[in-house]
């Protein structure tokens, strides 16, 4: 199995703070870097910037092949010259998140310590426990370092959407429109329950070491890719599964080694999900996998307003379109109605649509020509409240 | 609208009272419309009246098409969803040909004149002569080109005449403002100082009110 990407890969374009970020735990970090990765041309007054937010185990590069899997972007149909997010008319920024693994600081960049002066050996599980809120303030660093005081759009799915409605709640004045997509306002037990079973998988692993692999230079591929495998049928649904494998077989792999292939011959979603599982851990970090299921875990925004999601956005200004897929169980079209509702009480002007697809919640990510159209038709619309012009 | 599924809402190339409605609103004014349809309303007083006007529509479709077209539209049910708004949230709440369609009517109408300072609702009559003749001769439940689908398959639960309008409002401590009876095609009908002549020869009735 290949070693993923190692700390500081300069291969990430990104930028280094050197003036500390104090994260949500108590801990300061004295540097941090964000990687990112940019598209379209920022305009003359700087009103057009969109703000890309990826998912759990998304990274910067959404609109271009990815450097390590050489796959297109993950939201290449999104976000692109004529897309919904047309990169000809915006300027897009897609940062790595803080923990992520993919150049920005995470568990595998060089542990830090309490002096500021760091060492050759990764952070591993010792990095310090981080939250949506924590990644958002990181982001905004970014932002204001490409000198934009106010973003026209912010947007993500699942993860992602939880990064946008924390932006819009700690920064109403510097979001004008904000897409949360397929997400939740706090992370329900379910799918705690979820993440709790993918991070036993790792811990499970021998090779895990407690977190310190870098020691054997092995990587818990086992349990990191059993964790994907965990992951991957939430973000299906049930008809997907029917309709794209339904209960056909296949021959198992002659030359696999893998104990589980003792039956001879596989279900076919068998085989799909061990491929996920194995090309997953070639560009993720077990560690960091840990640090974000537990930030998500942790997300809960009405819980950081006295209980009360409508306190979080009251007299925002900011317009909302909450969009949300009907086969999603993982995160359900009735938690985007709640967001919404919250949205209502506190006055603010939302749009929010639910899309029918079979496509589980993985849907935000795929093909779906109605809710492009809808991406595009919402953000012709805010350009033009917003004074961008309309272009159609 | 070929199709007879059972359906809760109007269908919307019949509602030419848009340009009566928009008439009652005043300029710049914050505007919620409720059963919006594709949001022809909302586009209408966003354009020509700088109004802020948002939307909620039952019929997902209609809900896509309104958003994709760039205009502020969430899903939503105005007999369960209206809650959620707070008082005096909005200057004027439009019920356009929705009214005798809600489960429960007198219940919207207060919902309407609490999150808005004004409400503007327009419904088919039922007291049209036609109607009344339909009924008269032959003894079965009419059906014309607003009231369009046998009595087991329409939406529209809940007709009333411009006269059971005046009425409600009047229990209810509503004050009519405005009102005006008006023909399908939109035409503003003559009877606007009788109203009983109005609840005989308007198609539909379009009513400014406020809370008393």
């Amino acid at each position: 199995m290949d070693q993923p990407a190692t700390c500081a890969d300069p291969a990430h374009s990104h930028v280094t703070f050197d003036d500390g970020i104090m994260l949500e735990c108590g801990t300061t970090l004295r540097h941090h870097t964000v990687a990112f990765r940019t598209y379209g041309a920022l305009n003359a007054d700087r009103s057009n910037a969109v703000l890309v937010c990826h998912a759990l185990t998304g990274d910067q590069y959404v609109a271009e092949n990815h450097p390590i899997t050489g796959k297109p972007g993950w939201w290449g149909t999104v976000v692109g010259p004529g897309r919904p997010v047309d990169t000809d008319r915006f300027f897009v920024i897609c940062p790595n998140v803080l923990g992520g693994c993919m150049g920005s600081t995470g568990p595998l960049s060089r542990r830090e310590l309490p002096d500021g002066t760091t060492i050759d050996e990764p952070w591993g599980t010792d990095f310090p426990p981080i939250t949506i809120r924590d990644m958002v303030r990181a982001q905004k660093r970014l932002i204001e370092h490409l000198g934009i005081e106010r973003l026209f759009a912010v947007l993500g799915g699942s993860m992602g959407g939880m990064q946008v409605l924390q932006w819009a709640a700690a920064y109403p004045d510097a979001v004008f429109a904000a897409l949360p997509i397929a997400t939740a306002s706090y992370h329900s037990a379910q799918n705690i329950a979820f993440h709790e079973v993918g991070r036993q998988a790792i811990f499970a692993d021998p090779d895990w070491l407690n977190g310190q692999y870098w020691r054997s230079g092995r990587i818990p591929a086992r349990g990191l890719a059993v964790a994907r495998m965990c992951a991957h049928i939430t973000y299906l649904s049930e008809e997907a599964l029917t309709r794209k494998f339904g209960r056909r077989l296949q021959n198992a792999p002659k030359d696999s080694t893998e104990a589980i292939n003792l039956f001879g011959e596989m279900f076919e979603v068998e085989s799909y999900l061990r491929h996920q599982g194995s090309t997953f851990v070639q560009r993720f970090d077990a560690n960091s996998y840990l640090t974000i299921t537990r930030a998500m875990d942790y997300f809960d925004l009405a819980a950081d307003c006295g209980g009360d999601l409508t306190t979080a956005f009251k007299g925002t200004r900011t317009r909302f379109l909450l969009a949300s897929f009907t086969s999603d169980w993982l995160f359900p079209t009735s938690q985007s109605r709640s967001v919404a509702r919250a949205l209502n009480r506190a006055g603010a002007n939302v749009s929010f649509v639910e899309f029918p697809t079979d496509k589980g919640h993985d849907a935000f990510l795929l093909d779906e020509p109605d809710f492009h159209r809808t991406l595009a038709g919402f953000l012709r619309g805010c350009a033009a409240h917003a004074g961008l012009g309309v272009v159609e | 609208m070929t199709t007879l599924d059972p359906v809760r809402f109007l269908a919307k190339n019949l509602r030419v009272d848009l340009a009566l409605i928009a008439g009652m609103i005043a300029p710049g004014a914050r505007v919620f419309d409720i059963g919006c349809g594709d949001g022809t309303l909302i586009d209408h007083l966003f354009q020509t009246k700088n109004c802020d006007a948002r939307g909620i529509e039952i019929d997902m479709d209609e809900v896509t098409r309104a958003v994709a077209h760039g205009l502020p539209v969430m899903h939503g049910d105005a007999d369960t969803d209206l809650a959620y708004y707070p008082d005096n949230a909005f200057d004027y709440v439009v019920l356009s040909r929705a009214l005798q369609a809600v489960e429960r009517p007198r219940a919207v109408l207060q919902q309407m004149l609490r999150i808005g300072t004004r409400a503007v609702v327009s419904f088919p009559n039922f007291g049209h002569w036609l109607v009344r003749w339909q009924l008269l001769s032959t003894g079965r439940m009419p059906m014309n080109a607003t009231w369009d689908r046998p009595w087991h398959e329409t939406p529209n639960i809940h007709p009333c005449t411009i006269r059971d309008f005046f009425v409600l409002c009047e229990e209810e401590g509503y004050v009519v403002e405005r009102w005006l009876a008006a023909d399908d095609g939109g035409r503003r009908a003559p009877w606007r100082r009788f109203s009983r002549l109005a609840n005989l020869f308007g198609e539909q009735g379009v009513f400014l009110l406020r809370r008393r």
